[in-house]
């Protein structure tokens, strides 16, 4: 803390002749035979915002874990602005004055902001005295960084760039220097997004060190200093962001050469597969979620919806696939179906050649603690080739998962290990490989690659495009603009439950989509 | 009804809502902490037989409270080694528990007092005594008022006192100091609370000690206070109506206080047939009247009542995760 204190008084941004904030020499840690990090070193300088990169179960937030005395290293060094310390838990985390902001926030929902921001740093046994000096502190902290937040709003009420200012509040609140953000971008919309990383700036104008975890690119391309890529385990590069490249980063990353850009050939459109037809939604709070939505899809082409989430494309996913009535019309095939949910289920949606690749793959894709035969049967128990007689045709069910894993490059493929012990890329394409080796008319599919790896997120791309190319009609959702830009062959934007209107890739860029999915036609925005 | 029966019916209120009272604050700290604690009966009969053979031995009824206190302090201790350290079901060790409270306590009152699983009567100092709150005889004249004060208030043994002042002091710790934050945080989300450098286990086992502490006292009145002396199985469900208390209660003191006047209101008229059938013009079962708290309690779970949201974390052990 003294080192810390003498620190803070030079001037912002990168000091030439101080010690490294972090300095990791040598760091290992083993879960049983799995090697989480090996022999990683690492330096950070004071007032840069350095990026971690790797795919998922590379080894980076275990890496961040044992900084912030999660986990004890097996073997290696910590040093804190030179000094060697020990971060056996949180609390000599803090001492050190290092803060961090965990994926999933660490939050207590029903607390203020202010009880939040004071839960374990309060200053008495008394909470009265306590929070009113923490009340104008927090104030003082807020302005200086223009992270406005009202510190007696419920954490539940307010939204998640909100909540996650609170994070970086609490840490700030702590006197932290060294901040680490692990994917933070994970849930923010992208003017979100740009509004953290200002904030970010903002700190390491002020001589805060910032580490940012992440696997998207852009992030690290956009708002870092240096960074550091991380492959099985080991620190394979730190170079200067300047210097580097997204393509150079994301071989660094997955060990081979990576098509960022999509490839694909022009869609050849077919007949109409998908017709939706003024489609309107009232969910149980009463509110409208969809505000008659009208679009068609075609055979051998991507729809994509854009939009943020929350403007209607979950529910226009559970309607289509059968998990929400709704009304309005909806044809597949020239075929109305029924959207009152008495007569109408995902099995019966299935039944007509709809496959859903839902937008949670935890929640609604898999039951995470059944195995992969188990969950590739889900949705298709009711097929004969699953059967025999009364029981269930197991071992043929396995059979048929193999071959799907096989085929999907699914790793490992052991059709008996429970969907939780994949990761999350390869969660995604035993999802993907039930629903398109059904070789369904249309595709539903929903947040297609969230949390999945590069390395997988090209193969899942290409086994889309693929099933467009076989003459199928596909809908997808995403929140990821690069994903829309690149995977459709038409892009509807979607706001606040309606379309506000349909663009071509080539003709349109990521600002004009940008003002659409904020609501704003392309006529007020130009004016 | 005159008004004195309605005195008599809300005294006998007083007496029966205390040992409810006691049991489900001592609920309140456990499940606001994270951790789900069926085993308040058996915490409150360990309790009230080690304070009834004790409190005859000794003579001193405050060395049997402080064994009935003890004896629940070991019970919460096993609860806690098993459900906070070795992360095992909260439900099965408080079901285990209130087995084994059961089953021991009628075996040791056998083997140390021979007489049929029950301890001898208390009598004299091995008991609570009522208290007179002062003026009281002298006010008993006041119309209306005096009856209330010496009769309904007075004359109770000071651990119907200790449960009530228990109430505001629960509802102070708990939104008033450091430590009510942190536990209130702990049951809600233990993970902001470990990140926040505060020990989660901690914060479970002062919760659960808590609680052992206040089905302590509340068993020691039921065997020292209430009657006199240890019978078997004699908390008789107590433990599972301050369980429907806490959550009739939404898990808050002051609704607590409510909650165990009138489930206790409920058992004091069950005793009394005569005033029941003067009241209701239909025969009413007694047993209806006995499973009441149980029947409003799913009537507030149904959410008639408003919604009662128990802790989030509740019942779930704690394990580290990024």
């Amino acid at each position: 803390m003294k080192d810390l204190a003498e620190n803070s008084g030079q001037p912002p941004g990168a000091a030439p002749n101080a010690p490294p904030a972090i300095e990791l020499r040598g760091i290992s840690k083993a879960f049983g035979p799995v090697q989480a990090n090996k022999d990683i070193s690492l330096k950070v300088a004071k007032g840069a915002i350095h990026g971690i990169i790797g795919e998922n179960g590379a080894g980076k937030s275990t890496l961040m874990s044992i900084l912030y005395g999660f986990y004890k290293a097996d073997r290696g060094e910590i040093l804190i602005n030179g000094k060697p310390t020990e971060i056996p838990d949180s609390q000599a985390a803090i001492a050190a004055g290092i803060g961090m902001v965990f994926q999933h926030f660490k939050l207590v929902e029903n607390f203020t902001v202010l009880e939040n921001v004071v839960l374990g740093a309060e200053e008495g046994a008394l909470l009265r005295p306590t929070l009113a000096k923490a009340r104008k502190h927090l104030t003082e902290i807020a302005e200086e960084y223009e992270m406005n937040v009202d510190p007696d709003a419920l954490i539940e009420e307010i939204g998640v760039g909100q909540q996650q200012r609170v994070e970086i509040l609490k840490s700030l609140y702590r006197h932290a220097d060294i901040l680490i953000l692990d994917e933070p971008t994970g849930v923010l919309t992208p003017a979100e997004a740009d509004h953290l990383f200002r904030i970010l700036r903002g700190l390491r104008d002020e001589g805060k060190t910032i580490i940012l975890i992440t696997h998207k690119l852009r992030e690290i391309m956009e708002v870092t200093d240096t960074v550091s890529v991380m492959r099985r385990g080991e620190m394979t590069a730190t170079v200067k962001t300047a210097e580097t490249s997204p393509e150079q980063l994301a071989e660094l990353m997955v060990g081979r050469k990576v098509l960022l850009r999509v490839d694909k050939k022009p869609a050849q459109p077919g007949k109409t597969i998908l017709k939706v037809e003024d489609l309107r939604v009232v969910d149980d709070d009463k509110v409208e979620r969809l505000k008659g939505v009208s679009f068609e899809v075609r055979a051998g082409e991507i729809l994509g919806i854009a939009g943020v989430s929350g403007n209607g494309q979950s529910e226009l996913l559970e309607v289509l696939g059968g998990m929400m009535p709704a009304t309005g019309r909806v044809e597949i095939n020239g075929e109305a179906i029924d959207l009152t949910g008495k007569h109408s289920d995902g099995r019966s949606r299935r039944k007509r050649g709809i496959a859903h690749v839902p937008e949670d793959r935890q929640a609604e894709g898999l039951i995470m603690d059944f195995a992969a035969w188990e969950n590739v049967a889900f949705g298709y128990q009711w097929d004969p080739a699953y059967n025999k007689g009364w029981l269930m045709d197991n071992a043929g069910i396995r059979e048929d998962t193999a071959g799907k894993m096989e085929r999907f490059d699914v790793r490992p493929p052991h059709a008996h290990l429970a969907a939780k012990s994949f990761s999350g890329g390869n969660q995604q394409k035993i999802v993907l490989a039930r629903e398109i080796e059904r070789n369904p008319d249309l595709l539903l599919v929903g947040q297609p690659t969230r949390g999945v790896d590069i390395g997988a997120i090209e193969f899942i791309h290409q086994r889309i495009i693929e099933l467009r190319d076989a003459g199928k009609a596909i809908l997808l959702v995403s929140v990821e603009l690069d994903e829309i830009m690149g995977m459709s062959d038409r892009i509807a934007v979607m706001f606040d439950g309606r379309i506000m209107g349909e663009r071509l890739p080539g003709e349109t860029n990521e600002g004009e989509l940008g003002l659409l999915m904020a609501g704003v036609t392309s006529g007020e925005g130009k004016a | 009804m005159d008004f004195s029966t309605l005195i008599q019916i809300l005294d006998s209120t007083m007496r029966l809502a205390t040992p409810l009272l006691l049991a489900c604050l001592a609920g309140l700290f456990s499940e606001r902490s994270g951790i789900f604690d069926i085993g308040l009966e058996a915490k409150m009969l360990i309790s009230a037989f080690f304070s009834a053979a004790v409190a005859y031995d000794t003579g001193s009824v405050w060395l049997g409270l402080l064994a009935g206190i003890a004896a629940s302090m070991v019970f919460a201790a096993i609860h806690g080694v098993a459900s906070i350290t070795f992360r095992g079901n909260q439900l099965i060790s408080g079901v285990a528990l209130n087995f084994l409270a059961s089953g021991m306590t009628v075996l040791i009152a056998q083997n140390w007092f021979q007489q049929g699983g029950r301890t001898p009567s208390l009598l004299g100092k091995a008991r609570f005594e009522p208290l007179t709150l002062p003026f009281a005889d002298a006010l008993s004249d006041v119309p209306v008022l005096g009856p209330i004060y010496s009769e309904l208030l007075s004359g109770h043994s000071i651990l119907v006192y200790v449960a009530l002042l228990a109430v505001p002091a629960t509802y102070w710790v708990l939104y008033r100091t450091r430590f009510g934050l942190r536990l209130r945080a702990v049951g809600e989300n233990p993970a902001a609370v470990d990140t926040a450098g505060v020990s989660v286990i901690g914060l479970r086992y002062a919760a659960v000690a808590i609680a052992g502490l206040l089905c302590g006292i509340a068993g020691a009145y039921l065997a020292t206070g209430l009657q006199a002396g240890f019978v078997k199985d004699m908390t008789a469900g107590r433990g599972y109506i301050a369980l429907a208390a806490l959550i009739f209660a939404k898990w808050r003191p002051w609704y607590a206080l409510s909650a165990c006047l009138l489930f206790g209101l409920l058992q004091a008229l069950a005793l009394r047939t005569d005033v029941v059938e003067a009241i209701f013009p239909f025969r009413m079962p007694v047993q209806l009247l006995d499973s009441l708290p149980y029947i409003l309690t799913v009537v507030i779970l149904a959410g008639f009542v408003g919604k009662a949201i128990p802790p989030r974390a509740g019942g779930q052990p704690y394990v580290k995760e990024r």
